[in-house]
C-alpha cells in the first residue's frame, strides 16, 4: 500500500480520436492498422465505401488503381466523386475526397487501367497488405487471383448490382490470435493443477470449516475438493453427463453436510461450483484445433521466413510437450454477486481477500509461463536467423493468454474456383430459397460482360434479348458443373433489369462488411469470412458459402 | 427540380433503371414510371433523427438514393472521439452542431439536395412538426429517445370506430449498433411491432450491487463505481457535479480508483476503462454503422417507392465471426403499453399493503416498462388527483407522502385507471389496476 498511486496519464490526441474502436481491437490492433497499406482496383461506389471505412479508423495508406474518367452516372452513386468532377480521373478525385476524411492517412493513385499495370509492372500488387477488387472483369481477375495467391497477399473481390451484392475473400493462410469469442469458458485447471495451485487447494479442508467459513470459500476450492473425492471413488474425472451429475450431487450434499438448515438452500459458492461442472471439467486439455496447429507442418518445419505466429507456436509446442497442457489464461471469472447482505462485513472482506489470493495465483502462473514461451520463442527466432525484434513480449503474452482460441484460416484460390468443374451446386439449388442461385447468376453475369463487353440490360430495349443471352450463358455454366437444375427465368430477368445499376445503399452495406473483413485480416483479430458472402437486399437475407 | 426528368441528366440513371423498369420481384402495387423518382426528389419528406455514427451514413445514403427533402435533428455537438466514424465532420468542426455541419456537407457534396438541420432535442417539437414527414429514420443511441419518437408517431394515428386510418401511419425505420453488432427494423406504427412491443430486446444497463462496490470489490469496474458513486459525492473535489467530459474529473476518478484497486490487490484498471465506466461508453466503428445505416436507407427507399416489399421487420447483424445476418418478424404485443389501444392491466395481490412506491418501482424496474421518472395521476370521484410527480419540485413536495401509502388508502379501487407520464413517451399511458381480492372482502 506504500507504493505510490500512478498519476492520471496524459491521453494522446490519437487515442482520444480512436477511443471508440480502441476499445475493440486495442492499441496493438490499431498499430497494425496504421502500418497497413491496401490497394483498391476500380472506383465503384462499393470500392470507395470500403476505403471510407478503412480511412476513418486510420489505415496507414491506400492506393487506388483506375484508368477511367468520371461519368455523370458515377456521381449519382458514389459519394467520393464530387458534382463538378465529371470528366476528371476517377482515381484522382476519389483519392482527394477520401483523404479529406482523415489527415493521418496517406493515399495515392495510379490513373491507369488494372490491365495495364498487370501487363507492365506485374509485382505491383504484391506489395500491399490486402488488395481490393470491385467489378473486375474475369480476364484480369483470374491472373491477379493466381498471382496474389502465390504471394500470400489477401484478395477481396466485391460486386454490387441492383439489390444484389457479392463478396469473396481469397486468403491462402491467415493466422488469428484473438478471435474474441462471445462466451469464454473459464480456465480453472482443477483437473491438473500446477504445484503451487495444488498446494494451495490441498490446504483447505472444506469439511473442517464451520458454516460461516464455508460460506465464503471460493467456488473453485469447493469444486476442486469434490472433484478430488470423485477421483478417489471413480478413478478419474467425470466426462459424461451422468458422471457429471454424480459430481454435482456430491457438491450439493456437501453443502448440507452437518447442517440442520433445509436442504434446498444452496449457498452461492456451492451453486457456482455446480455451475462450473459442465463447462470446466472433463474437457480435453488441448482443444483439437489447437493441437492440429501444433502438429502443423508450418509449426514443425520452421524456416527463416516463418511468421512470429508459427515461431510462437513452436515454442508453445515445447511447453505443451513438457507440461501436458496449454499455458494458463491467468484470469478468473468474477464470482457471483453478493446478495446476502446479512453476512458480517468482516466475512465479506475475508471472502474478497481469498478470491483475490486465488486470482493472483492464476495471474502469476500465466506470467511465468508466458515468460518461458517468450524466452524460447526468441531463441528459436534467433536460431532461424531472424532479427531479434521479430517477437515481442507483449505479443507472446497475448498469444499465451489466447492459446486455446488460436485459429488459422486457409482458403481457396479464386482462379481455381473459376476453372473447376467439380463444383456441386445441385445440392444447394435443391433448396429453392438458397441464395446460391445468385452465385450462378453472378458467374453468368461476369461471363456475359467478358463476352459482350457490356452489362446485361444496359439499354432499355436490350433487357428482353439480354435475358435470353444471359440464360444461355448460365445454362452452359450449370452444365459445366454437371448440374441438371435450371435458374428460374424471373431471377435472370431481375438481374437484367438492373442493367448494371449500382445502388448506393446496397454498395454501402457490402462496403461496411468488406471493410471489417479487411480490418480482421490486418489486425489478426476476429475470424474472417470463409469465403463467399451473398446479400439479397430485396428480402434482406444473406448467406455464406465455402467455395 | 425536374432533375429526374431531364434526359440529358444521366446522374440518376442507376435509380431510373430500378424505378422505370418492371421487375418480377417488385411490390404488387409497383408501377414503374419516371414519376416515382420525381416523387422522392420533390415530394417525399424524410426525417433523420440523430446525426451521429448512423445519422451521417443515413444522410449520405438517402441523398444518393435520390431523396432531396431531408430534415435532420440532433442536439449534440461534435467531439474529437466522433471523428473515427462520423465522416461528415472534420477536426475544425469540433464544438459545432452535428446536425448543422452534416446538413451543410451533404448539401455541398450532392447538388440539389436540401437537408434542413434542427439543432435541438426531439422533445422540442410537437406533433405538427412530426406530422409533415412521410418516413422517419432513427439513428439513435438512446432507448428513451427511441421510445419517445415511437410514442409520438403512435399518437398521430387516427382510429375511426376502432379501425386504423392507414393514411395516418408514418413508418419508422430504426437502426442501432454496438461494436460489431447491429440491428435494423421497420415499424409501421399501429400495424407491426413497435419499440415498446420489443422492449425486452434492450437489456437494462449493467449496475453493480452497492454492497459489492462498497465491501467486496473484485473487478476494476467495482473500484471505479465506488469512487464515482460514493467517493465523489462525499469528497466533491471541485464542489460541482461529476462531468465525464472533463479530463480533470476523469483524472481524479482514475487516481482514486487506482488507489482502491491497489488496496484490494485488483489489477487491470486503466484510464480507458475509467472513462468507459464513468461515461457508459459504447464501442463503435465505422463499418458497423455503414452496414446498419445502409440497410435502413434501403428500407426507406422501398417504403417510399414501393419498388419492393419492405423488410418484415427486424434484422440482426454481427460480423465478429464471419458475416452473419438474420431477418425475422418481431411480434406486435397485444397489450403493448404504447401501441395496443388497450389500457395495460396490472394485477395487484394485496392492495391494502401494496404501496404507491411499489407500483413506481415496478414501472421502473420491470423489463416491459423500463420507465425513468413516472408521474402518476388518477381520477377519484370525478376529480383529478395527482398521486406522485417527481419532475416538478413543488408537486413532489406535496405528493411524496403518498409514496408510502397503500393503493387502498389512496382511494384507488379495483379497475381504477392510473395515468402515467414518463420521459419515454410524449403521451400519457393508462394503467388499469386489477385487484386479485374483491373490494368487498377488504372492507
Ligand atoms: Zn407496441
Amino acid at each position: 500500500m506504500s507504493s505510490p498511486v500512478p498519476k492520471s496519464p496524459e491521453q494522446s490526441e490519437k487515442s482520444k480520436k480512436y477511443d471508440r474502436q480502441l476499445r475493440l481491437w486495442g492499441d496493438h490492433g490499431q498499430k497494425l492498422l496504421e502500418n497497413a497499406k491496401v490497394c483498391l482496383i476500380n472506383v465503384t461506389a462499393l470500392g470507395t465505401e470500403i476505403l471510407k471505412s478503412l480511412v476513418l479508423p486510420g489505415i496507414g495508406a491506400f492506393t487506388i488503381v483506375d484508368g477511367e474518367k468520371i461519368t455523370e452516372q458515377d456521381t449519382g452513386s458514389n459519394f467520393f466523386l464530387d458534382n463538378d468532377s465529371v470528366g476528371l480521373s476517377r482515381a484522382q478525385v476519389a483519392t482527394r475526397c477520401l483523404l479529406e476524411l482523415n489527415p493521418d492517412v496517406h493515399g495515392d493513385y495510379i490513373d491507369e487501367s488494372p490491365e495495364h499495370i498487370m501487363a507492365h509492372t506485374q509485382d505491383f500488387f504484391n506489395n500491399f497488405s490486402v488488395v481490393i477488387a470491385t467489378s473486375l472483369p474475369e480476364k484480369i481477375l483470374l491472373p491477379l487471383s493466381k498471382q496474389l495467391w502465390e504471394a500470400n497477399v489477401p484478395l477481396i473481390v466485391g460486386r454490387s448490382i441492383g439489390f444484389l451484392a457479392y463478396l469473396r475473400l481469397q486468403i491462402r493462410e491467415h493466422t488469428v490470435i484473438e478471435v474474441h469469442p462471445d462466451n469464454e469458458i473459464p480456465d480453472l485447471r482443477l483437473e491438473n493443477p500446477w504445484p503451487a495451485l495444488r498446494e494451495h487447494l490441498n490446504n483447505i479442508d472444506i469439511l473442517k470449516l464451520d458454516k460461516k467459513d464455508r460460506s465464503h470459500v471460493p467456488a473453485l476450492v469447493i469444486l476442486y475438493y469434490y472433484l478430488d473425492k470423485f477421483k478417489n471413488v471413480y478413478g478419474g474425472v467425470p466426462v459424461t453427463r451422468s458422471q457429471k451429475d454424480v459430481l454435482r450431487n456430491l457438491i450439493k450434499e456437501g453443502n448440507s453436510f452437518n447442517d440442520e438448515d433445509d436442504e434446498n438452500h444452496l449457498e452461492e459458492n456451492f451453486q457456482e461450483a455446480i455451475h462450473y461442472v459442465n463447462t470446466c471439467i472433463g474437457q480435453s486439455r488441448i482443444p483439437s484445433q489447437v493441437q492440429a496447429l501444433l502438429d502443423d507442418e508450418r509449426c514443425t518445419n520452421l524456416t527463416q521466413e516463418s511468421s512470429s505466429f508459427w515461431v510462437m507456436c513452436a515454442a508453445l509446442r515445447e511447453l505443451v510437450q513438457s507440461d501436458g497442457a496449454l499455458p494458463v489464461r491467468g484470469s478468473l471469472p468474477d464470482m457471483a454477486a453478493d446478495t446476502i447482505n446479512y453476512v458480517a462485513l468482516q466475512q465479506l472482506y475475508q471472502k474478497q481477500a481469498q478470491f483475490q489470493a486465488e486470482a493472483q495465483l492464476y495471474q502469476k502462473q500465466a506470467q511465468f509461463q508466458a515468460e518461458a514461451v517468450y524466452r524460447r520463442a526468441s531463441q528459436i527466432a534467433r536460431s532461424l536467423g531472424q532479427s531479434p525484434d521479430t517477437i515481442t513480449e507483449h505479443e507472446v503474452k497475448l498469444f499465451c493468454k489466447h492459446a486455446s482460441e488460436l485459429y488459422v484460416a486457409r482458403g481457396s484460390c479464386i482462379a481455381e474456383e473459376y476453372q473447376s468443374t467439380a463444383f456441386d451446386i445441385s445440392s444447394y439449388l435443391e433448396d429453392p430459397d438458397s441464395l446460391m442461385l445468385y452465385y450462378a447468376i453472378i458467374r453468368g453475369l461476369e461471363r456475359f460482360i467478358s463476352e459482350f463487353n457490356t452489362t446485361p440490360g444496359q439499354f432499355d430495349d436490350q433487357v428482353e434479348p439480354d435475358v435470353l443471352k444471359l440464360k444461355g450463358i448460365i445454362g452452359k455454366l450449370l452444365a459445366e458443373w454437371g448440374c441438371g437444375q435450371a435458374i428460374r427465368d424471373e431471377r435472370i430477368h431481375e438481374v437484367c433489369r438492373y442493367g448494371g445499376a449500382e445502388l448506393h445503399s446496397v454498395s454501402a452495406m457490402l462496403g461496411g462488411c468488406a471493410a471489417h473483413e479487411i480490418i480482421k485480416l490486418i489486425t489478426h483479430q476476429y475470424k474472417p469470412l470463409d469465403n463467399t458472402f451473398i446479400y439479397d437486399a430485396i428480402t434482406t437475407n444473406s448467406a455464406t458459402f465455402v467455395l | 427540380m425536374g432533375d429526374s426528368q431531364d434526359p440529358l441528366n444521366k446522374r440518376w440513371d442507376h435509380l431510373r433503371k430500378i424505378l422505370e423498369r418492371p421487375g418480377p420481384f417488385c411490390h404488387p402495387e409497383f408501377e414503374p414510371s419516371p414519376e416515382i423518382l420525381d416523387f422522392i426528389m420533390t415530394g417525399c419528406k424524410i426525417l433523420v433523427i440523430g446525426a451521429g455514427g448512423l445519422g451521417c451514413e443515413l444522410l449520405k445514403d438517402l441523398a444518393l438514393m435520390g431523396f432531396k427533402q431531408i430534415h435532420v435533428i440532433d442536439m449534440d455537438i461534435i467531439e474529437l472521439s466522433n471523428l473515427n466514424r462520423q465522416f461528415l465532420f472534420r477536426h475544425k468542426d469540433i464544438g459545432s452542431s452535428k446536425a448543422e455541419v452534416a446538413a451543410a456537407f451533404i448539401n455541398k457534396r450532392i447538388a440539389g439536395c436540401q437537408v434542413t438541420p434542427h439543432f435541438c432535442k426531439i422533445q422540442d417539437y410537437d406533433e405538427s412538426f412530426y406530422r409533415q414527414f412521410h418516413i422517419i429514420v432513427c439513428g439513435l443511441d438512446s432507448i428513451v429517445a427511441r421510445r419517445w419518437i415511437n410514442g409520438m408517431l403512435i399518437s398521430l394515428l387516427n382510429y375511426e370506430d376502432g379501425v386504423l386510418d392507414q393514411s395516418s401511419v408514418i413508418p419508422i425505420v430504426d437502426g442501432g449498433t454496438e461494436g460489431f453488432k447491429g440491428n435494423a427494423r421497420v415499424i409501421l406504427p399501429g400495424l407491426s411491432a413497435c419499440i415498446d412491443c420489443t422492449l425486452d430486446l434492450y437489456p437494462p444497463q449493467i449496475t453493480y450491487p452497492l454492497c459489492t462496490i462498497a465491501n467486496t470489490p473484485r473487478l476494476p469496474e467495482h473500484c471505479i463505481e465506488y469512487v464515482k458513486v460514493i467517493q465523489w459525492p462525499k469528497e466533491n473535489p471541485w464542489g460541482i457535479q461529476l462531468d465525464g467530459d472533463d479530463p480533470q474529473h476523469i483524472g481524479w476518478i482514475y487516481e482514486k480508483s487506482m488507489e482502491r484497486a491497489l488496496q484490494f490487490n485488483i489489477t487491470g484498471l486503466t484510464y480507458r476503462l475509467v472513462q468507459g465506466v464513468v461515461k457508459h461508453i459504447i464501442p463503435a466503428v465505422a463499418s458497423t454503422n455503414a452496414v446498419i445505416a445502409a440497410v435502413c436507407a434501403t428500407e426507406v427507399f422501398k417504403l417510399a417507392t414501393s419498388c419492393c416489399i419492405p423488410m418484415n421487420n427486424y434484422m440482426v447483424f454481427n460480423d465478429v465471426d464471419g458475416i452473419y445476418t438474420y431477418t425475422y418478424e418481431a411480434e406486435k404485443k397485444d397489450n403493448c403499453l404504447a401501441c395496443s389501444q388497450v389500457p395495460y392491466t396490472i394485477p395487484i395481490k394485496d392492495p391494502a399493503k401494496y404501496k404507491l412506491k411499489d407500483l413506481i418501482e415496478l414501472l421502473c424496474e420491470s423489463a416491459s416498462f423500463q420507465m425513468k421518472n413516472p408521474g402518476l395521476t388518477t381520477v377519484i370521484d370525478g376529480k383529478n388527483k395527482t398521486l406522485y410527480m417527481s419532475t416538478i419540485k413543488s408537486i413532489e413536495e406535496k405528493t411524496k407522502e403518498n409514496l408510502s401509502k397503500s393503493l387502498v388508502d389512496l382511494g384507488l379501487r379495483d379497475n381504477s385507471e392510473v395515468m402515467v407520464a414518463d420521459l419515454t413517451s410524449p403521451s400519457t399511458m393508462v394503467l388499469k389496476l386489477k385487484y386479485l381480492v374483491s373490494d368487498v372482502e377488504m372492507e
